[in-house]
Parts: structure tokens; C-alpha cells; sequence
């Protein structure tokens, strides 16, 4: 079976043999974020349309089935009308950072991306801080928000972006804290090395109860910072029109959309790392030997297909909520984080460390 | 210690009404193929497509086989319709006995301003007009939107009298 490690080993010395090292790492490093951005664009385009079909199931409809079959070229009929609008910008606004901020936010939830192990031996920045990399990172998601509502002079813009920023900032705390779990579960901060501690058992098995709390909590937490329905209460028709991209238009509010996807796929992933292992195939922590045929078995599923899989599980279960639940009330927002997620997901760490002292973990 | 437990009582009676709903939406997208109401309307109007007898579409005076419709020309639907949709066009005619009768001569039927709220329905005391549930009522020109109800040569449905009853 190919590696995707063979494929990169093979691109290295088939550039080593036309240019100078120094080219090799610069060319390397294009090629690497071009086909990361290739890959996520692709899964955005899959999930709009997973979105828009799993919505309409669970509204007894059928979603879109009129353009192409089954609806399949929707989006990109979608993306070549966004791309044909005009990018306005109103007249007072500032302009500058008007068109800075969609690329900002773009930008940042890109960069959460480069820690991350997409396969064995397959990660573009192979550190060992890598988780908190990414939960710095995607903190300053808010600060493309903040500018895209201040710089639009538009009252509505600025209150969308207050309500996204004072979500993002304390849903922020018990993602935080139920990654902090699982890093102290694994014992590392490497994306690498974390996946590596699951190979005889994926945490959510092997950690028990703290776990599964975790996860649980990081699910939530995660989808309040993305901004989704139930909790989408920076975008509210009837109070706030869209929220911070009421004034974009075009292309522009297309990556605002583009933006929304990409997280919801960064914190997918990141769950699929900490939480169900990664690449790693779906192993059980026993030692009897049908377990071990069983784990053997397992082997022979392509990592590609466990990495994918579990993101899309993970994202179907954000969208499931979202077609699901009704969404919150502002109070009722900041009362679930701060006197149930935060003061559930302390003592669950608590818990966690008690079970890692003990050594009750599998 | 109580509040602790109604504490832990709330977020668990939370999650188990949660994941309540969560099957109900899940169970919908497993069995869409089943639960799904929608009509793909364009596609289906000539084989599948259920329209609901409640319907409220239009106005019709009922024909038999005999192209005779029960309408005696009261009007009562023409007073009770509150936008003046409704215009009953009676003439007199001699029977054969020699006495005067009042008869149908045209039931106009005003599409463009019916509110379908089917009170001349309720007010007809013969049970002669209905509503129908048909709805591509769409046309190019407004004055197809005015329609004579009744059919061209019907006429009224002699009920049978006392003695024809009795015997």
C-alpha cells in the first residue's frame, strides 16, 4: 500500500535533484499549504452540500435536487454567482480594514491548520505544541469579526460582532479546558504524539468517564465557537439582520461563509485528534486474541478514510444540533457557559487527573 | 447538598431531553424516503401530486349528468360574499301553466376577487355550488379571471314535488 509519506520522500528528492535546498524548502512549503487549502476547499464544498441535504431530511424535504444529480453542482452554482456579485463596500466605512477583515478571519482559521497530522508522517509543521498552537490560533479568530462589525459603520454590524466576540471569548475557556483533559490524558502537546498514544485504544474508550465528559463539552463549546445554530447569535434576522457581515457583499461575504465552514472542519478535526484518535484505526484496549484479529482488521482500513470519517461524524454531529435544537437566548448563552460547561468541565478535569494518578485509565 | 443534586438532576434531565429530540431528527433522515411531505410539484402534476380536499381553490356550480344544476337564482350567495366576487344574472320566464318564474341566466363568477373564504358555500340553502381544490388558477389574461359558472343550455333540477315523492 502507498504512504503518504513515499509521496512526499519522492516529491523531496525530485526536487533536491533540480534546485538548491533552500528552493527545495520554499517550494515545499507552497506545494504543502496549496494542497492543505485544495483539500479543505473540497471538504467545504462536500459539507455546504451535506448541510443543505441533512437539513432538508430532517425538515421532511427533499434540499436541493435541481441542479445537476441530486443537487450536486448547487454549490458551485452558489460559488459562481457569489463570485460574479460586485464587492461592495458602503461609503462610510473604513475601507481598509472593511476589505482586510475577511481575509484576516480567513487566515487565521487557516494557520489553526498547520499542526495538524492529516496522516502518518503527513504533517506540515510537526512541533510539540501543537494543541496549544491551535487553541491560541483560533482565539484570535474573533479579532476578523471585531473588525469586519467595527469597520462596517453599521450599528447592526458592531452589536453581531459584540455578541460573536463575548461567545467566542467564553466558550473559548471550556474548549480550552476539555482539551487541557485530553492533553493531560496523552501526556503530550504534539498532534503526532497524541494520535501516537491512542494506537492501542482511542481516548474517548480509554479515558472513561472524564472523556466522555470531555468530548461531550468540547462538542458543545465548539459549535458556540463557530457560531452555529442553536447558539448563531451573532446573526439574527429580526434583531441584528445578518450580524457582523451585514454589509458584505459578493466574494467577500462569500469568505466570511467560506470562514464559517473552514472552522466548523478545524474543530472536527481537532476533536477526531484528541478524542476518537486521529488517523489512527479504531483499535480496543484488551489484549484476548480475538481483540488483537479484530485490531489487525482494523489495520487495513486507510488512515485517509479514518481522518475523513471521523471529521465528517463529528461535523454531522454539529449539524444534527443545528437542525435539531432551537437556539438560545443571549443570557441563556452566557449562563450555560459560565454555570454549567465551565464548572462541569473543572471538576471533570479534576477527575481526569485523579484517574491519571491511579492509573485507572486503559 | 440539595442544590448540588437538583444541580446535577437539571443537566441530566437537560441531556435526556436533548437526545430526545435527537432521534426525533434522526429518525427523519434514516427514513426520509418514508416521512417526506413535500410534493416536487412541477414534476409530479400529472401522476403523484396529492393536494388536501380542504382545499380551498375555486368556486363551481354543480352539473349532473343531465347538465342541470340546483341553483333557483336566490342571490343569497351574491349577498353573502363580502367583496362582491359573485353577480347572479336572473331572467323571468313563463311556465307552462302561464306563471312568471324567476331562472338562472348567468352565474358570474369573479376569480380575481375571491378570497376563497367560502362563505356563499355556507349561505347556499341547495347545497348547488362547492368549492373545488384545484389551484394552477394562474392565467395570462384578466378577463379569463371572470367566469360563467353555469353551462351553456343547463338548467334548474325540477325537484320532485309531493305527490311525485309519495307516490
Amino acid at each position: 500500500m502507498i504512504q503518504f509519506t513515499d509521496i512526499t520522500a519522492w516529491i523531496h528528492t525530485l526536487l533536491l535533484s533540480v534546485m538548491s535546498p533552500t528552493w527545495t524548502y520554499v517550494v515545499e512549503l507552497i506545494l504543502s499549504g496549496v494542497t492543505a487549502l485544495v483539500v479543505l476547499l473540497v471538504c467545504v464544498i462536500i459539507m455546504v452540500y451535506m448541510e443543505r441535504k441533512v437539513a432538508g431530511f430532517m425538515q421532511l424535504r427533499w434540499g436541493p435536487n435541481r441542479v445537476g444529480p441530486y443537487g450536486l453542482f448547487q454549490v458551485i452554482a452558489d460559488v459562481i454567482k457569489l463570485l460574479l456579485k460586485e464587492s461592495f463596500s458602503p461609503n462610510r466605512a473604513d475601507k481598509i480594514m472593511f476589505n482586510i477583515a475577511p481575509a484576516l478571519a480567513l487566515c487565521v482559521s487557516l494557520m489553526a491548520l498547520a499542526p495538524i497530522s492529516w496522516a502518518p508522517g503527513l504533517t506540515m509543521w510537526d512541533t510539540n505544541i501543537g494543541v496549544l498552537f491551535i487553541t491560541a490560533i483560533s482565539s484570535m479568530g474573533v479579532i476578523g469579526i471585531m473588525m469586519a462589525g467595527w469597520s462596517s459603520n453599521n450599528k447592526y454590524s458592531l452589536l453581531g460582532a459584540m455578541r460573536s466576540g463575548a461567545q467566542i471569548v467564553s466558550y473559548e475557556l471550556s474548549a480550552g479546558l476539555s482539551i487541557v483533559t485530553a492533553v493531560a490524558l496523552a501526556g503530550t502537546l504534539s498532534t503526532n504524539g497524541i494520535i501516537a498514544s491512542q494506537a492501542n485504544g482511542w481516548w474517548i474508550i480509554k479515558g472513561q468517564i472524564p472523556a466522555i465528559i470531555a468530548f461531550l463539552v468540547y462538542i458543545i463549546a465548539s459549535t458556540a465557537e463557530c457560531n452555529r445554530a442553536p447558539f448563531d447569535l451573532a446573526e439574527a434576522e429580526s434583531e441584528l439582520t445578518a450580524g457582523y457581515h451585514t454589509e458584505y457583499a459578493g466574494m467577500q461575504f462569500g469568505i466570511f461563509y467560506l470562514n464559517e465552514y473552514i472552522n466548523m472542519a478545524v474543530v472536527a478535526i481537532i476533536a477526531s485528534t484528541l478524542f476518537l484518535g486521529g488517523w489512527m484505526p479504531f483499535h480496543l484496549p484488551f489484549d484476548y486474541p480475538i481483540v488483537q484479529t479484530f485490531n489487525h482488521i482494523m489495520d487495513f482500513i486507510p488512515t485517509w478514510i479514518w481522518f475523513f470519517g471521523k471529521m465528517f461524524l463529528v461535523i454531522f454531529f454539529m449539524m444534527w444540533f443545528r437542525w435539531t435544537f432551537p437556539r438560545l437566548r443571549i443570557d441563556q448563552l452566557l449562563k450555560l457557559e459560565w454555570k454549567y460547561l465551565l464548572p462541569i468541565s473543572i471538576v471533570n478535569l479534576l477527575f481526569a487527573a485523579l484517574i491519571i494518578i491511579l492509573h485507572w485509565h486503559l | 447538598m440539595r442544590a448540588l443534586f437538583n444541580y446535577i438532576k437539571e443537566v441530566v434531565y437537560a441531556f435526556v431531553s436533548l437526545a430526545k429530540g435527537l432521534l426525533l431528527t434522526l429518525r427523519y433522515f434514516v427514513t426520509i424516503k418514508k416521512v417526506n411531505i413535500t410534493e416536487e410539484y412541477p414534476d409530479n402534476r400529472t401522476t403523484t401530486i396529492s393536494v388536501k380536499e380542504r382545499f380551498y381553490g375555486e368556486v363551481v356550480l354543480t352539473h349532473d349528468e343531465n347538465n342541470e344544476h340546483k341553483c333557483t337564482a336566490c342571490t343569497l350567495c351574491q349577498i353573502a360574499c363580502p367583496n362582491n366576487s359573485i353577480q347572479i344574472i336572473s331572467k323571468q320566464v313563463e311556465t307552462e301553466d302561464g306563471k312568471k318564474k324567476r331562472v338562472l341566466d348567468k352565474w358570474i363568477y369573479h376569480l380575481d376577487m375571491c378570497t376563497f373564504c367560502y362563505q356563499c358555500i355556507d349561505a347556499c340553502p341547495q347545497d348547488a355550488i362547492e368549492m373545488k381544490n384545484s389551484f394552477e388558477l394562474s392565467v395570462y389574461d384578466r378577463s379569463k379571471l371572470v367566469r360563467q359558472l353555469n353551462r351553456p343550455g343547463s338548467k334548474l333540477k325540477e325537484k320532485p314535488t309531493v305527490k311525485e315523492q309519495q307516490s
